[in-house]
């Protein structure tokens, strides 16, 4: 069997909604959300680069790497806005994000 | 090109590369004079803002690429940016005060500012996905920890926390729908896509522009995307609210528009359908959810929903006249959006800030001159003639009916009629309502946007035309 664009594309589908599911359905830890994030943007990395040699075309690849450095950033800031919320709630279970409602 | 001889390969971005340059200087000038120098740091970062707005005046006109076509400057741009860099002086204006008293006048706030107003300038300007995306970044990530800058206090931290969860969400979508577009397309940039597209158009490529979609929707707070919005307004710091509900938006707006009707304008039909049914949820959301709030904070929230459901109808015509309605309405928006924020944070005694509906009783009394003047957005925002929200939502209603969006209008009329019953309820409470105790006495800075917003909203209708021909002008680079 021929691995395909398609396959690559359905791989970065599954692990895409498994990312949205995993911030939608946890109830436990806002951890859990942060590594849901990184599933997304590592399932449009796959999307990216599967494109990107598909066509032949180098800009797919530049995208990607562009990508893994923003996450990066955007990992590093959401773990220090997570520390300050701990250090004032003194919990990050997602069940006590909850002092605003309604 | 005689132009492009004279002119540096780099000018069209020199508004961003002034502030880029200055926010490096600041951070450097803050690291080594400590929190000593946060009162001199908010001069500077407002100097900063006039240069990169007289460099962007300065900007021969026409269309202007640099960095390979990757950056783009004409009139749209021009404006929405103008647009930007005066919301983000009314946020470092309005916190100056503020900050010092609650305590938190540390340094990294002007320099925070700064770095989100470059992010929008990006977006604005963006001319492919990549510039897209990494300048959306760069607002977005400076956004979330403006939005925890109060960091002792729990719904500051809590706020920043959904913003920042619920916007890193947002851009995985946006980005999932970049990938998607980028593969069917074979570009990542917006002429060569639009190029592209003609004929019948493959699945993968809409289910591209509808996370595309997806993504900008979270980023204006439409609805079904909306619900960090009302969360992060109110725990936020208030002059950090105003920030966002004024800047953002022009961004997003600006990012919206030019995606759609710039790169997509060979699928109108797929994508006049999406903005078609954002647009009605954010404005019934927008107008109903408002009534049951008490806080001025969430209600501003809500009402910005609404406001973006408005802007958006321009937007679903695809037409000029579509979008000129969108710049004016965004520049009104503006002005009634300062000018609201500027009175909750006039509501001070001693070191307790007010921001319930109720603590508004009888400030026509005591206050008659400030009561006047959240009465004035009041009326504007519940789109009553002769203030300038009217002229805002007659331009985007208009230019629905000439595109035969009648059912679009007409649910609009509707909504604002729903939405005039809050804005109006908030005027009766200042002027039939017993009155409280006085408040302190407002801030040199908060005065000056509230008098600058009053004098645009209620003055607008007398000399309408220098806003409606840029407007225009803005319009017409786009097609």
């Amino acid at each position: 069997m021929v691995i395909g664009l398609g396959h690559y594309l359905t791989v970065a589908a599954v692990l895409f909604t498994l990312g949205v599911f995993g911030i939608f359905i946890n109830r436990k830890n806002v951890i859990v959300i942060l590594m849901s994030i990184e599933l997304i943007l590592l399932a449009v990395n796959i999307n990216m680069v599967a494109f990107s040699t598909h066509m032949n075309d180098i800009v797919g690849q530049v995208f990607a790497l562009l990508i893994l450095t923003v996450a990066a950033a955007e990992a590093a800031i959401g773990l220090a806005i997570l520390v300050v919320f701990f250090r004032n709630r003194g919990s990050i279970a997602v069940e006590d994000v909850n002092m605003m409602r309604g | 090109m005689n132009t492009a001889l004279v002119f540096p390969a780099l000018g069209p971005a020199l508004p961003e590369i002034i502030l880029a340059a200055g926010a490096l200087i600041l951070v450097l000038f803050g690291a080594f004079r400590g929190e000593r120098s946060a009162g001199a740091m908010n001069g500077v970062a407002l100097v900063l803002l006039a240069l990169a707005f007289v460099a962007l005046l300065m900007l021969p006109s026409g269309r202007m690429e640099t960095m390979s076509g990757s950056f783009v400057v004409d009139s749209f741009a021009k404006f929405m940016k103008a647009l930007t860099l005066i919301a983000s002086a009314g946020g470092v204006i309005l916190s100056i005060d503020y900050m010092r008293r609650e305590g938190i006048n540390r340094f990294e706030y002007p320099i925070l500012i700064i770095l989100c107003t470059i992010g929008m300038l990006m977006v604005i300007s963006a001319n492919d996905l990549i510039a897209l995306y990494l300048g959306l970044e760069l607002l977005s990530l400076s956004s979330y920890v403006i939005a925890a800058f109060d960091r002792d206090n729990v719904r500051s931290t809590e706020a920043g926390l959904k913003y920042f969860v619920l916007g890193a969400l947002s851009s995985g979508m946006l980005l999932y729908g970049a990938s998607l577009v980028y593969g069917f397309t074979g570009s990542v940039s917006f002429p060569t896509i639009a190029a592209s597209l003609h004929g019948t158009v493959s699945n993968g490529l809409i289910f591209g522009l509808v996370f595309v979609a997806a993504g900008i929707a979270f980023k204006i707070s439409a609805v079904p995307f909306h619900m960090w919005t009302p969360d992060v307004y109110e725990g936020s710091p208030t002059p950090v609210t105003a920030f966002f509900a004024a800047a953002p938006k022009m961004a997003g707006m600006a990012m919206a528009t030019r995606v759609f009707v710039y790169a997509f304008p060979g699928i109108l039909g797929q994508w006049q359908q999406i903005i078609v049914f954002i647009s009605i949820a954010s404005m019934v959301l927008g107008s109903f959810a408002a009534i049951g709030q008490r806080n001025l904070k969430r209600l501003m929230a809500y009402s910005s929903i609404g406001n973006v459901g408005y802007a958006l109808i321009g937007l679903a015509t695809g037409t000029p006249e579509g979008v000129q309605g969108v710049a004016i309405y965004m520049a009104i928006y503006l002005a009634m959006t300062l000018g609201s924020f500027a009175v909750i944070l006039g509501l001070r005694r001693g070191n307790v800030m007010f921001e319930k509906i109720e603590d508004l009783s009888g400030i026509a009394r005591t206050h008659p001159v400030l009561a006047f003047c959240l009465a004035m957005m009041m009326f504007s925002l519940a789109g009553i003639p002769p203030l300038a929200g009217f002229f805002a939502k007659f331009a985007v209603f208009n230019a629905a009916i000439k595109a035969n969006l009648v059912t679009l209008a007409v649910i609009g009329v509707v909504t604002s009629v729903v939405g005039a019953y809050y804005y109006l309820r908030i005027v009766k409470v200042m002027y039939f309502d017993e009155p409280a105790e006085r408040y302190d006495a407002m801030p040199a800075g908060v005065k000056l946007v509230l008098a600058l917003s009053s004098v645009f909203v209620v003055l607008y209708v007398l000399v309408p035309a220098p806003l409606n021909a840029a407007a225009a002008a803005a319009a017409r680079s786009l097609f």
